[in-house]
């Protein structure tokens, strides 16, 4: 179905090619799963094939790619649109007009069908994406999930063979991107639309894939094969795989299911008396009657573990009240006529790591914005080191609270690395140079002179971290850190936060991906509808709920561990 | 949400009603006449807009209408005004002017008259923008856009593309300020709103770009092939047709080309018709369920029409009652007939669709 011919693209000014030695063939009713770590040319290569790269891009692309027996070189994107549906990484720049139904027919109407197939089409992708209920909804009033899949819809009615998708599911929560995925499957398997599709987040997709096209480093030609075959030598792999390596499973499990099946032996031998466990595991103070299993699982730091208090309902702790960075009090923000946060009451501490999880639009970058005084509390307190942080001027409070916003492009204004950090001191009226000093201990081998802009996606969240580290604040806030990372800028970032946490700043993430927390986080704090509805030690919280928890604890239930370090720990 | 077993009313209906009531506003001074103009708008926007963004307009065309309504008055006030008065309710002190500025005044007397006079006429346009605002929040204005001819539609697309990019700019520029506060730089004032110029703007350009490789990649642009002749014929109608109409309104304005004007201006317009007509043919859309001008749509934009047209009859027959004298001062009187005829103008509320709750 999509035919790539010894293809390579040269972007304009560039020495090297973006991609090259591309040669493979995609064939016909397949969901093929592009992988590889961030910066390798993945959407290049999904631009290829809708026709958008060289069209609209620029740039030269040597070789042919054929889709549908469409020569792209010979027609534009708009005369491929009929065989090819593509969805970008940002569902909301795609839309063109402001209702569900319209942008349903959008495409159909550019391609000029006859009234009654559109509407018979309509109401059959409608049906399809389970959007009947939203047609007549104003696009901008709908939920992240809801976006996406009106995005896949507006291009799945001109009934496209192939669909093409990058990253459909990195900025939705778990339930959200469950969803997505389900209505990929059932296309791909009803009506034999093939889909190639560029993801991240590894631990949700890989198990609906057909195949794998791994592209291994930057330069080096992709190479197509089963999904075991490929996740046996890929460099990014899910945490699934990592436990499958690790115990040498083979073949090796992609889905939680077939890892369960062959964790029998695993289980046994992790049952063992914990006197083979990692000397520095301490047991987490346990809550609730609901478990049958002792608690095994320890927050992966080095710090020690952290007193950590509960001042919802029922202050239980009974030891001296610790010293708190950061508490809210009956904490309520409406905004627009949305109630946005409801009653919350929480309180951190120094050296705690914090994993703010729930659906889109729950309530979490508005509880880290009124943490930073974006957001005046409607009613109720909050107090950042001991400040109300809306009330007190933005210099001192730099020095109190740092957040990192979803965006960090949106905290870099200069020009140069060395400008930003020089500016980044000023702001901090820190001494000259600990901005570039940190930048260097963070991110090895940056160039002063590289622009913000020209670097990747986790090298500009770490720029973006060392500039609101520079004025060493306590509480430090990252929000959605993890979107567009792959595997190894994670592992970089998860380090980097322990680190910090054991300084003994307090970090809180709001974040989908439950990977993180369970890697980081002490204690999680779920969040719906601006409600606290749970706050614990991660353990005890991501263990009972099935979309929140990671794939290792999956895997061993009812044994409670949380990551593949543990479970190497635990192994030595 | 309006359910679509009723599909929506057609756009052009609505600007119809409320063009209709608002040349109804100009056609009186009456300020119960215009009261009852602004109700009958409000009633019909409150009963029969949707819940969408656009819907909200309304209340800002109402703040609009207010301003302006402050300001005359506070012109009459400041500026003094030329009506004669004998009611003086305060003598403000007067600023003297040199004498090349004769005839304007800066301070001085305020009568009753003046600030009636001006409270009138004020009312008027308020009323007029208020029609128009009602327009905006009943009306979908990507659906009117629908109803364009199919050789205008890729331009209508860029131009509401276009109108989209101010809201998402103000967006940005709050969420850039609000960063500037991370940085710990102060987020007010004009230098802040400067610094994030550049990124803002890029941030608008790089949104604008992605829009436009999405719209390209389904399809947006795509053309038939026309045969050359049909292609030359189209260039040669546009242009000789719009050449006739600007010879034709020449014509027309000029005391000397009063024998022509008209018959080149109409023939003009006929060939630009033609022109945009035979242009289609480029266009291969199709039209996703079109707005049907059914019977509701004619009562909608009847019951305006009868509106504006009743109140041109009064006006020129009763004009002592649609135009309430203020020297001297008298309290205005409802004339009975012209408000019935402004009550027509609340056809729309029960004609038109509801929203289903």
């Amino acid at each position: 179905m999509i035919r790539f011919e010894d293809v390579s693209v040269t972007y304009d000014g560039a020495s090297e090619p973006t991609i090259q030695g591309v040669d493979f063939e995609v064939p016909e009713g397949e969901l093929v799963l592009l992988v590889g770590p961030s910066g390798v040319g993945k959407s290049t290569l999904l631009g290829t094939v809708s026709g958008l790269v060289p069209h609209f891009t620029g740039g030269t692309l040597r070789g042919r790619v054929t889709v549908a027996g469409r020569d792209t070189r010979t027609h534009k994107p708009r005369e491929l649109a009929d065989v090819v549906g593509t969805v970008g990484q940002d569902p909301l720049s795609h839309f063109v007009t402001d209702t569900v139904e319209d942008e349903l027919a959008y495409g159909m109407e550019s391609l000029g069908l006859a009234p009654e197939v559109m509407r018979r089409r309509v109401e059959e992708t409608l049906d399809l994406l389970g959007l009947a209920a939203l047609r007549d909804r104003p696009i901008a009033t709908l939920s992240g999930g809801q976006q996406q899949r009106v995005a896949i819809g507006s291009v799945l009615t001109p009934h496209p063979q192939v669909l093409v998708l990058d990253e459909p599911t990195s900025a939705l929560d778990p339930a959200a991107a469950e969803e997505v995925l389900a209505v990929l499957q059932r296309l791909v398997h009803d009506l034999g639309t093939t889909v190639l599709m560029a993801e991240h987040r590894l631990e949700r997709v890989i198990q609906y894939a057909d195949q794998v096209t791994l592209m291994p480093s930057p330069g080096a030609p992709p190479r197509l094969g089963s999904p075991a075959e490929m996740m046996a030598v890929s460099p990014v792999y899910p945490p699934v795989v990592a436990l499958g390596r690790l115990a040498s499973w083979s073949p090796l499990p992609l889905t939680v299911r077939d890892a369960r099946r062959r964790a029998g032996a695993l289980r046994d031998q992790l049952a063992q008396p914990a006197g083979s466990r990692a000397a520095g595991a301490a047991p987490v103070p346990k809550r609730g009657g609901t478990r049958q299993a002792p608690v095994s699982a320890t927050p992966p730091t080095p710090a020690p573990p952290r007193r950590w208090r509960r001042t919802l309902r029922k202050p239980t702790t009974p030891s001296a009240t610790p010293p708190t960075v950061a508490e809210t009090h009956s904490l309520s923000v409406r905004r627009a006529q949305v109630q946005a946060l409801r009653d919350v009451t929480l309180s951190i501490t120094p050296g705690e790591t914090i994993a703010l999880m729930g659906r889109n639009g729950a309530g979490k970058s508005t509880l880290l914005n009124t943490l930073v005084g974006l957001v005046p509390p409607t009613t109720g307190t909050v107090l950042t080191t001991g400040v109300p942080p809306h009330r007190t001027a933005p210099p001192d409070l730099v020095r109190r609270v740092g957040l990192v916003p979803q965006e960090p492009r949106d905290l870099l204004y200069a020009d140069t690395v060395a400008a930003e950090c020089a500016a980044a001191d000023r702001d901090a009226q820190a001494e000259t140079g600990t901005c570039r000093a940190l930048v260097t201990q963070l991110l090895p081998g940056i160039q002063d002179d590289t622009h913000p802009r020209d670097l990747s996606e986790g090298q500009r969240l770490t720029l973006a971290l060392a500039v609101v580290l520079t004025a060493r604040p306590p509480l430090l806030l990252l929000d959605e850190p993890t979107r567009g990372l792959d595997y190894a800028a994670k592992t970089r970032l998860v380090t980097l936060l322990r680190d910090l946490a054991a300084e003994g700043h307090a970090i809180v993430l709001a974040t989908h991906d439950v990977e993180l927390a369970a890697e980081l986080a002490h204690r999680v704090v779920l969040l719906a509808e601006g409600e606290v509805i749970a706050d614990g030690p991660t353990a005890e919280v991501v263990v009972s709920s099935p979309s929140f928890a990671p794939q290792v604890t999956k895997i061993l239930a009812p044994q409670e561990w949380l990551t593949v370090a543990q479970v190497r720990e635990a192994l030595t | 949400m309006a359910s679509r077993g009723r599909p929506a009313l057609h756009p052009g209906a609505w600007w119809l009603w409320a063009l209709g009531l608002g040349t109804a506003a100009t056609r009186t001074t009456n300020p119960l006449l215009l009261a009852l103009l602004v109700a009958t708008s409000a009633y019909v926007v409150a009963t029969c807009r949707q819940r969408a963004p656009w819907s909200r307009s309304y209340s800002a065309f109402l703040k609009l209408a207010l301003a302006v309504l402050v300001i005359r008055l506070f012109f009459a006030v400041a500026l003094g005004s030329p009506i004669p008065g004998t009611h003086v309710i305060v003598t403000l002190p007067e600023v003297p002017l040199p004498h090349w500025a004769q005839g304007i005044r800066l301070g001085g007397r305020v009568t009753a008259e003046s600030l009636v006079f001006a409270l009138y006429d004020g009312l008027k346009l308020a009323t007029l923008l208020i029609c128009v605002g009602a327009a905006n929040a009943l009306a979908n204005p990507s659906r009117l856009l629908k109803s364009l001819p199919g050789a205008l539609y890729e331009a209508g697309v860029a131009i509401v593309v276009a109108l989209t990019f101010a809201p998402n700019l103000i967006a940005d520029v709050q969420r850039l300020r609000a960063a500037r506060r991370l940085r710990g730089r102060p987020d007010r004032g004009v230098r802040g709103l400067l610094q994030v110029g550049l990124p803002v703007l890029e941030g608008a350009l790089e949104r604008s770009v992605a829009l436009a490789a999405a719209m390209d990649a389904r399809g947006y642009g795509r053309t038939a092939e026309v045969p050359p002749a049909v292609r030359r014929t189209t260039a040669a109608l546009t242009l000789g047709g719009l050449l006739g109409v600007c010879a034709g309104t020449y014509g027309l304005l000029t005391a000397a080309g009063g024998t022509y004007g008209l018959p080149l201006l109409l023939a003009g317009l006929a060939a630009a018709l033609a022109g945009l007509r035979l242009g289609g043919r480029r266009s291969l859309r199709t039209r996703y369920r079109p707005d049907r001008w059914d019977a509701r749509a004619w009562l909608v934009a009847g019951s305006g029409g009868a509106v504006a047209a009743l109140l041109t009859l009064a006006s020129t027959s009763d004009p002592e009652a649609l135009h309430p004298g203020v020297v001297p001062l008298v309290a205005p009187a409802l004339p009975l007939w012209p408000a019935a005829a402004v009550l027509i103008g609340l056809l729309p509320s029960f004609v038109a669709p509801k929203e289903s709750s």
